[in-house]
């Protein structure tokens, strides 16, 4: 997955790989997939007018793991505890809306600086670790924050939920409807704004430094890129992005309680990513989908045992696909092509 | 090669979205209930009681009111998650078209459905979740279960009665506790007596040994504990016992869940003597309630508890509220037919408050007996027409 992810495409032509610059620059070129992936998303308006209330917590949630695959899938920072960033920004947009502020827009970009201020304290101390050490430490920062949450009542309304969120309309003329189209709408244009800033950053110099580090953190330094730095800058990034999910979904459903930080969430979010695939910019968006479109089809079957498929579904995915359903492609592709090339040997492969 | 990556995603989102597209439109004769209850996850056995009464009830009072079907459509919410319980009854309505919402076993899961009530105007009815403001979330509300004022604060002032002054309070440190304590304390204060101390623990609190030696050391008549079902009943018994403390000497207090059923089969004999509070227990000695917990015995091999009871008396009321609008589904019709409605219930007799859209109802106190089939929560008191006096509307009464 990894050699494959920094050789790049294989359409990118000999001479274009040949320099770093070159390189970056044809990855950075839009290809037709992905503008049929998001026009993809225009879907649900047309098609699933129901489910749009679905749709937007599916965009929220690929938002979450897009952030989640900045730091583990192109940092190689593993994290338990994302969820930490996540609450932390969606209690700053519900306290926001609780103390007469509603404005969607600015308190998504409050909650997004709150929490990336959050995420550049605790920065310091995370790009210290790494592998095991830094699961147990970010499981315990998630765990510390929710007790925090928890004990502060009077602040977060304890166990019950923030009372009285009042999102007011989007840009003042659009109010969030029973049917969510304004939720899926508002969520689909943050998702995909913020992926277009995510892209950019990967296939910059920076970010191929970044997949450097998750390589070999140790050789790094040695070509004069400063880990500990660049590890501090994607993962305050990161966070903000987690804190923005995190008010996203508060200003789209109107509540936030303590389970916005806690544990199931952090893990959820690492498991659309390993579904989708680590390290591939659409990983996370496709985990979120496969996840959140079986979980609502399964409880739908049956509320009760449901959660068998999901294992399920968990299982066969790891053993049979093992770097996710978008390497698992992959994969394929390349076999593909391979086959192709041998068969047509005119066509010489990069 | 990533063209065909993206390609992939592509399909698959087209394909997660074309599965969604087939579901049957609504039928005409029929009005839709969504029950939406945290079936899996840690409280799933709470829905799996309340489900169970529900089946119950539409076995016995068949499943055609008003001459239309009764079509239940379960949703789960896996535990405590408000936005997902928000998704969930915002798609009972738009998606499989219901007329009511009800179920509500988690505070923080029915306070978010009360916003998709009010504004869908759909009638909503809480068969389990305690606290007390849920019921302002929605004007088309009502509850059927108890709060937990309800049930502590009368319990405060009935232990004063009882000539005990000097209380210790113990209680776990999360939502439902915090609220138990503040409402039993507010019970015994305004009865005349005094809390002498409190300590919170921790809510998944392995031993309580030294919470019980800071308890003793202040030498209370009676401590009053709270902790949620499960392994920590019999934990704090252990302690106690261990500690000395002798129930006949320091009277131990707590709401009815501290001797439940399966909590009682863990305690054993330490639990003999424990004075708790709560609306309904499967041991009350009434014919309805004989004949009730019979045929839930016979139907499902185990015996109802509070959440069984919360689940039929809101069947109940849903069928008797419908009965009264003739199958009119709208929600003022139905919010104004549930109004002031009273019944007998196993539980005895209940009554929703016209202003507040409350429960009001009996309040048992109960002693743990040995009785010739074996532990039972024994009623030794009885506080009829309890209102929930932690309702914002009920304050001036």
């Amino acid at each position: 997955m990894t050699s494959e992810t920094i050789a790049g495409p294989a359409d990118a032509g000999t001479d274009a790989a040949a320099s770093p610059h070159g390189h970056l620059q044809a990855q950075v070129r839009w290809r037709w997939v992905e503008i049929a992936f998001w026009l993809a998303t225009l879907l649900p308006f047309v098609l699933t007018p129901d489910y749009l209330v679905l749709a937007s917590q599916i965009a929220i949630a690929g938002l979450f793991a897009l952030s989640l695959d900045l730091i583990l899938g192109f940092s190689g920072i593993i994290s338990l505890g994302h969820a930490a960033y996540f609450g932390v920004g969606a209690y700053t947009a519900g306290l926001l809306s609780v103390w007469g502020w509603g404005e969607p827009l600015s308190g998504l970009l409050i909650a997004g600086l709150v929490t990336g201020l959050f995420g550049y304290v605790t920065s310091f101390v995370i790009v210290r670790f790494r592998h095991l050490a830094l699961i147990m430490i970010t499981l315990g920062l998630g765990l510390l924050l929710q007790e925090a949450a928890n004990s502060a009542g009077w602040l977060t309304g304890g166990f019950d939920g923030l009372q009285g969120i009042n999102t007011w309309p989007i840009l003042q003329t659009l109010d969030f409807d029973l049917y969510g189209y304004t939720a899926y709408s508002y969520s689909l244009a943050v998702l995909f704004v913020i992926f277009l800033i995510a892209r950019r950053l990967v296939h910059s110099p920076f970010g191929l430094a970044l997949r450097g580090i998750r390589e070999n953190n140790h050789r790094m330094p040695a070509i004069g890129a400063p880990v500990h730095s660049h590890s501090r800058t994607i993962y305050t990034l990161a966070a903000g992005i987690a804190g923005i999910a995190g008010a996203l979904l508060t200003e789209t459903t109107q509540t936030v309680s303590l389970e916005v930080l806690g544990f199931q969430r952090s893990a959820d979010v690492l498991v659309m990513l390993i579904i989708g695939g680590t390290g591939r910019l659409y990983g996370g968006l496709v985990g979120a989908v496969v996840y959140m479109v079986a979980r609502d089809q399964f409880s739908g079957l049956n509320p009760q045992y449901w959660y068998f498929w999901i294992g399920l579904l968990l299982i066969g995915v790891v053993m049979f696909l093992p770097t996710g359903i978008l390497g698992g492609v992959a994969f394929v592709a390349e076999r593909l092509k391979a086959a192709v090339a041998r068969k047509r040997p005119w066509t010489k492969a990069p | 090669m990533q063209k065909v990556v993206i390609g992939c995603a592509c399909a698959f989102f087209g394909l997660a979205l074309a599965a969604l597209g087939l579901y049957p439109a609504a039928a005409a004769d029929t009005i839709k209930i969504g029950l939406i209850m945290c079936y899996s996850g840690q409280f799933a056995d709470t829905a799996t009681q309340m489900d169970n009464a529900i089946k119950l009830y539409m076995k016995e009072n068949g499943d055609t009111v008003a001459g239309k079907k009764i079509v239940i459509i379960r949703k789960d919410t896996g535990g405590i998650a408000p936005d997902v319980a928000k998704r969930l009854a915002q798609e009972a309505i738009v998606r499989d078209h219901a007329d009511i919402l009800a179920g509500w076993i988690l505070t923080p899961n029915a306070l978010a459905g009360g916003d998709v009530s009010k504004e869908a105007k759909k009638f909503m009815v809480v068969m389990n979740a305690a606290t007390s403001i849920i019921i302002t979330k929605s004007p088309y509300m009502v509850r059927t279960s108890v709060t937990t004022p309800q049930e502590n604060y009368p319990f405060g002032k009935w232990v004063v009665q009882q000539g005990i002054k000097n209380v210790y309070t113990m209680y776990s440190g999360y939502g439902p506790g915090i609220d138990a304590q503040k409402w039993f304390a507010k019970g015994v204060v305004d009865g005349g007596g005094k809390i002498v101390g409190s300590v919170a623990f921790p809510v998944g609190n392995p031993d309580f040994s030294s919470f019980v030696e800071r308890a003793k050391d202040l030498h209370p008549q009676a401590i009053y504990i709270w902790v949620p079902g499960g392994a920590q009943p019999a934990a704090i018994a252990k302690a106690l016992a261990e500690r000395g403390i002798d129930p006949k000497k320091t009277k131990i207090l707590g709401q009815g869940e501290l001797t439940s059923d399966s909590a009682l089969k863990t305690i054993g004999d330490g639990g003999i003597g424990f004075l708790t509070t709560q609306n309904y227990d499967y041991y009350l000695q009434n014919p309805l309630n004989k004949k009730f917990v019979k045929d839930y015995q016979a139907e499902f091999h185990r015996t109802p508890d509070i959440f069984s009871i919360g689940g039929y008396d809101g069947m109940h009321l849903i069928y008797a509220a419908l009965e009264k609008t003739k199958g009119n589904t709208d929600g003022e019709a139905l919010i104004a037919a549930a109004k002031g409605m009273s019944w007998q219930s196993p539980r005895g007799p209940i009554t929703i408050n016209p202003k507040t859209r409350d429960i009001v109802q009996t309040i048992y106190i109960r002693r743990v007996e040995k009785t010739a089939d074996g532990l039972r929560n024994v009623v030794i008191d009885t506080i009829p027409n309890v209102e929930d006096p932690g309702n914002p509307a009920y304050r001036g009464n």
